[in-house]
């Protein structure tokens, strides 16, 4: 939920990376925090077992800019892509303002990438969220590698609505802003209308 | 669940300031931060010295959401307190509706004392919040944000250099 501080001239708002296990949403933030000045940044904080699966969340803040006087902050979480961790991701989604769901394009993730999908769903209605209504963006990560599913048949079985589908090499931090940037202005735009 | 923005005025954010200020003396605590259940930070007081308050937030929120799930397990509610003692440096946590109430101490202070004067105060911030609530939809009904006439270019202009 974005919260507007008028004391201190700020806009929070949060946006939560959801996808499969190992589908590159910790990369995502990692890419972002490495390529961010200091001063736009907090502390990465990544709640993560011994062999780096995230165990409850990723977070970092990023200060983005100015509009009308109020700086635009924005909280970005990932959440534990791996099927047993279900109570600690659907935690992370509560507040969220806006959502980009991170595919794994390898053909053998494909299941995978419909069932995180199915499960974001089902997630968000649990607090009375609806996914067509929220801002939301499609990432198709991994097209660096030989075994991708192509970006028109991913997008024909995993797009809801319409939403900006951004291809990403998320390790080079290929599309990686595209996607934070398509998400952001969806949220911002929702402002607008509130 | 209503997804309209929580706005906080001026003058909400000073008596909140004001309340914490009261609770930090009262109590000798270092430092009492005030959260939402979303991990946002609203307002904090005491001495900061390098500490990051804005992780602070976002874990204390984590930690509170990661206990209510733990409690709902057990046919709790949620678990209204948390105390984690270290050897120098303690915290403790009081949920009130949607916000969280963060006090830092230290041996100058003592966990009783902290829960005792926590509770205290607990009502004055959660009346203070219902405000803030109420008068965050009365803003979103009336168009009244300076948001509500943002153009597409200030919005692209935010990413210029991203």
């Amino acid at each position: 939920m974005t919260f507007i501080n008028y004391a201190s001239r700020e806009i929070n708002c949060k946006i939560v990376y959801y996808g499969p296990g190992l589908c590159g949403k910790t990369t995502n933030l990692q890419y972002i925090y490495d390529s961010t000045a200091a001063q736009a940044k907090g502390k990465l904080i990544s709640l993560a077992t011994e062999t780096d699966r995230t165990l409850f969340f990723d977070f970092m803040p990023l200060e983005l800019g100015t509009v009308r006087g109020f700086k635009t902050r924005f909280h970005l979480y990932t959440v534990p892509g791996q099927v047993f961790y279900e109570a600690s991701r659907k935690l992370i989604l509560k507040g969220v303002d806006g959502v980009v769901f991170v595919a794994d394009s390898q053909e053998e993730r494909m299941d995978a990438n419909i069932e995180s999908l199915y499960n974001l769903e089902e997630n968000l209605q649990a607090y009375g969220y609806e996914l067509m209504k929220l801002p939301y963006v499609l990432q198709l990560n991994k097209r660096d590698l030989p075994n991708v599913i192509p970006s028109s048949d991913l997008t024909s079985e995993l797009q809801r609505k319409g939403e900006p589908v951004i291809e990403a090499v998320a390790s080079t931090g290929a599309g990686v802003f595209d996607t934070l940037k398509a998400v952001a202005k969806q949220v911002l735009t929702e402002l607008r209308k509130s | 669940m209503s997804n309209s923005p929580i706005v906080m005025r001026e003058t909400r954010y000073h008596q909140i300031k004001a309340v914490l200020a009261r609770l930090r003396l009262d109590s000798s605590a270092r430092l009492v931060v005030l959260v939402d259940k979303d991990g946002q930070q609203i307002a904090v007081h005491g001495e900061l010295g390098d500490l990051d308050t804005t992780s602070l937030a976002s874990l204390v929120a984590g930690n509170v959401a990661a206990t209510g799930g733990m409690a709902k397990l057990i046919g709790e509610d949620e678990f209204p307190t948390l105390s984690h003692e270290g050897a120098k440096e303690s915290i403790h946590i009081s949920v009130i509706g949607r916000i969280l109430l963060v006090v830092v101490f230290d041996d100058r202070s003592s966990l009783g004392l902290v829960k005792l004067r926590s509770k205290q105060i607990s009502h004055e911030l959660a009346s203070a919040f219902a405000e803030i609530e109420k008068e965050s939809e009365s803003a979103g009904t009336k168009s009244s944000l300076p948001f509500s006439e943002i153009t597409d270019e200030e919005i692209d202009s935010l990413f210029s250099h991203a």
